[in-house]
């Protein structure tokens, strides 16, 4: 039976070894993979692990192979709000959406902007062993926009802090974002806004257009969130820095995006897996299921983030999971909280939104949801493999390598060149094996999800191993079933469900 | 009909005429010596208020008690709600006594439709935040036909803050589907972006409008408009948006003067229009009862009752 896992020869409960046969690594040609030592050992037909005792086979027919999916953006809620999400519950919605590394967003209570709090986050996901936690540090003090938190001891800490994030809130600050984006160079750190001017948006429910003045709710201009960008890119530009962008949410930050990209800037930008498929008509059922920050927007600007995500303006998916708890959702609309979950419905998301319309291919999935996310979040074994990739200036027309202060040898000048991304991505598998060889070849960590793309079943929030039940998607059908995955060779799950 | 009344576009031309013709027929009872009809005796209905509102609360009270209802008043201050407990956990209470209607109004645009979604009586919306006020509309168009004869092809010209009116919205989706031609007229600052979608037309220029109205209605200026930049002052706004003497002068001799209330006169409406022949503020508070009369009379099935 497909994705069954069996034991031909005796084995313990936590083989040393396995073998995934006739799986499709990225979409393309089925192989048989011999994961182990955490690492991909062998690729080819008839490894049947003989030379491995004990290996445990799994057989993959028809399943999908992809790199472990990384998450740039997701809030585990711990420590502060452990009724909603903990690291462990958070990490094992993680490895059931087939991610292997998380970014856990800063915003907890305490706040994660000291090099205590960071590192209490990444042992707290070590211990978990489900998913690497990846923290992300503030960017200011309690996040309240007014001085620096200390960046260079969260970067030397245990946790190898990269990327600062007051996520939540806006570094409205023009002083204090410049002052961060240049900070950072000195430890290779990247700045990742939340676009949102505040005053613009000040009371704002929903994206302000035809919806928010029939349903009479505070609108939420796109402008807020654009002229931001704007302002992010070119002060970027100006001191040389690196700038991500956070859940970018309407065509017009495409395109200031897009434009920064051209210039060679370095600007790297994340969309949700919700702004890809939902669109603002659904906050006509005043149901706060449907309030995000930032809000979903129109059909047009979904289009446009599929487009953007293709193209390679945008570099990556990032779930932006927000666990909340249910009496913080089940009022009035005004008075809910924002935010949804999101890491165990990403990639059947995707799936929909980018696959099923022909914008990507799955080599294009896994460097969007893997090989991309990695590099900007300058993870060690995930995505590439090849740490220190970083894809600034990809999309269209890039000028490749941005003035910044780094050696051109750190830029993954080998599989990931610049302008390499975009419209090639749609092409055909084996291409895209060759291009994105580094994923998923012999001596690679073996971060991998294997992915079942047949089923079409409605999404089940009761199902999900987050605490929190405020999923978007829920009765919705999506395509696909994540049945494996796999952190240094060792299953997180199996046969879709949680393992050990 | 629907079970609820929500919005003003939850009606049917169909749905909104049977409303006022059965208003038209419940008016007939405040004439009466004995004001009552024993329609609804044995309903339970539950004037849940979020919000100060006398008017709305005492209109709702009596088109209730009117028709023999039982009727509870919850109100957020000094009940439960003031100590924290949720919309869904009120509800679940009211559904436990078992209401047959819920009137809300709530500062929260949708909290009705949240409501809905708990409980199994009928929720009729008395207000919610910046979105609707149906039955307002109702009264309102209830009002014209009486005092102009017709709806149909009828000029009403909306004045003010309709960005955060409720009353501008339900007026405007109802008159639209009982055929009026609605023009708004108020700051671009006060009017929602995508208002050019809307079925009506938009002006800035309230001198303009007025020779092609029937009806100019004006909204209320909420006091925190004033001190949010949205015009630069009180006396500015009254100059442009404000109708004083001179401007009914440019209506058509027939044409009435409408205000939901509660009115700052001397700002939106001058103190000599709001008490001129005119005006019809008054009337609409007495056509308030009549209408809401229909609408809890249609929504708990008082038709079938009689039979």
């Amino acid at each position: 039976m497909t994705g069954r896992a069996k034991a031909p020869a005796a084995s313990g409960a936590d083989p040393r070894a396995w073998v995934i046969t006739g799986a499709r690594p990225l979409g393309g040609e089925p192989a048989d993979f011999l994961l182990s030592d955490g690492v991909i050992a062998e690729i080819g037909a008839g490894c049947d692990g003989g030379a491995e005792p004990g290996a445990r086979l799994l057989d993959a027919d028809g399943l999908i192979l992809l790199p472990g999916l990384v998450d740039l953006h997701a809030h585990l809620r711990e420590p502060g709000r452990e009724d909603a999400e903990t690291v462990a519950s958070g990490t094992a919605a993680a490895a059931l959406g087939g991610y292997t590394a998380v970014h856990a967003m800063a915003n907890t209570d305490p706040v994660a902007d000291t090099a205590g709090v960071v590192e209490q986050i990444w042992r707290l996901g070590q211990q978990a062993g489900r998913c690497d936690v990846q923290p992300v540090g503030a960017v200011t003090v309690g996040l309240a926009g007014s001085r620096l938190a200390e960046l260079g001891a969260m970067a030397d800490s245990a946790a190898r802090v990269r990327i600062f994030s007051d996520d939540g809130r806006c570094v409205s600050d023009a002083v204090l974002m410049r002052r961060a984006l240049e900070y950072v160079k000195a430890f290779d750190g990247v700045i990742a806004q939340h676009a949102q001017e505040p005053r613009l948006t000040e009371g704002a429910q929903v994206n302000e257009g035809e919806i928010s003045g029939r349903l009479g709710l505070a609108g939420w201009p796109a402008v807020a969130e654009e002229a931001i960008i704007a302002r992010d890119c070119l002060l970027a530009a100006h001191v040389g820095s690196a700038l991500h962008v956070c859940h970018v949410s309407t065509a017009g930050s495409v395109e200031i995006i897009r434009s920064a990209k051209a210039k060679g800037w370095r600007v790297t930008a994340e969309v949700t897996p919700h702004h890809l498929l939902l669109t603002d008509e659904l906050a006509a059922s005043y149901d706060p299921i449907f309030k995000v920050n930032p809000p979903l927007r129109t059909a047009a600007d979904v289009a446009a983030l599929r487009e953007g995500l293709a193209d390679g303006t945008i570099d990556c998916v990032a779930t932006d999971h927000a666990p909340h708890s249910p009496e913080d959702k089940e009022t009035e609309w005004a008075a809910a909280v924002f935010g949804m979950t999101g890491l165990e419905t990403a990639l059947r998301v995707v799936h929909a939104a980018m696959v099923e319309t022909g914008l990507l291919d799955w080599a294009g999935v896994a460097d969007r949801m893997s090989a991309r996310p990695a590099a900007i979040g300058r993870l060690d074994g995930h995505g590439s493999g090849d740490r220190g990739t970083e894809h600034r200036g990809t999309g269209r027309g890039a000028g490749g390598h941005g003035a910044g202060g780094h050696g051109a040898g750190d830029h993954g000048a080998g599989d990931h060149g610049a302008g390499d991304h975009g419209a090639g991505d749609h092409g055909a598998g084996p291409r895209g094996i060759g291009r994105h060889g580094c994923l998923l070849t012999p001596g690679s960590p073996a971060n991998l999800v294997l992915y079942d793309p047949a089923p079409r079943e409605a999404v089940d929030p009761a199902a999900h191993a987050s605490k929190s039940r405020n999923t978007p998607f829920a009765g919705m059908v999506l395509p696909g079933q994540v049945v494996a995955t796999f952190l240094r060779g060792r299953p997180t799950v199996l046969d879709g469900k949680l393992a050990r | 009909m629907n079970r609820h009344l929500i919005s003003a576009a939850d009606l049917s031309r169909a749905d909104a005429l049977l409303i006022l013709d059965t208003a038209d027929e419940l008016a007939q009872v405040a004439d009466r010596p004995i004001r009552k009809l024993p329609t609804l005796r044995g309903r339970t209905v539950v004037n849940l208020f979020y919000e100060d509102s006398t008017r709305t609360r005492i209109s709702f009270e009596a088109a209730a008690k009117r028709l023999s209802a039982d009727v509870i008043n919850f109100s957020a201050k000094g009940s439960s709600v003031a100590k924290g407990e949720s919309l869904k956990d009120t509800a679940l209470t009211l559904e436990a006594m078992g209401a047959d209607a819920v009137v809300i109004r709530h500062p929260a645009s949708g909290a009705p439709h949240r409501l809905a979604r708990w409980v199994r009586g009928s929720v009729v919306n008395a207000g919610d935040g910046t979105h609707e006020h149906p039955t307002q509309a109702l009264l309102d168009a209830f009002t014209m036909r009486r005092r102009l004869g017709r709806l149909d092809g009828l000029r009403v010209t909306i004045v003010g803050d309709v960005l955060h009116s409720r009353v501008a919205r339900s007026n405007m989706l109802l008159l639209h589907t009982l055929g009026a031609e609605v023009t708004l007229v108020a700051p671009p600052t006060l009017l929602p972006v995508a208002v050019g979608g809307w079925p009506c037309s938009v002006g800035y220029d309230l001198s303009a409008a007025l020779p092609k109205s029937d009806v100019v209605m004006m909204l209320r200026v909420q006091q925190e408009r004033m001190s949010a930049a949205y015009f630069p002052s009180v006396r500015e706004y009254s100059r442009r948006y404000g109708l004083d003497a001179d401007r009914v002068a440019l209506l058509p001799e027939h044409a009435i003067v409408m205000h939901p209330g509660p009115m700052n006169r001397g700002v939106e409406i001058a103190a000599e229009v709001a008490d001129s022949a005119r005006s019809t503020i008054v009337e609409q508070v007495a056509n308030g009862v009549s209408v809401r009369m229909a609408v809890l009379y249609l929504l708990l099935g008082g038709s079938e009752a009689q039979q």
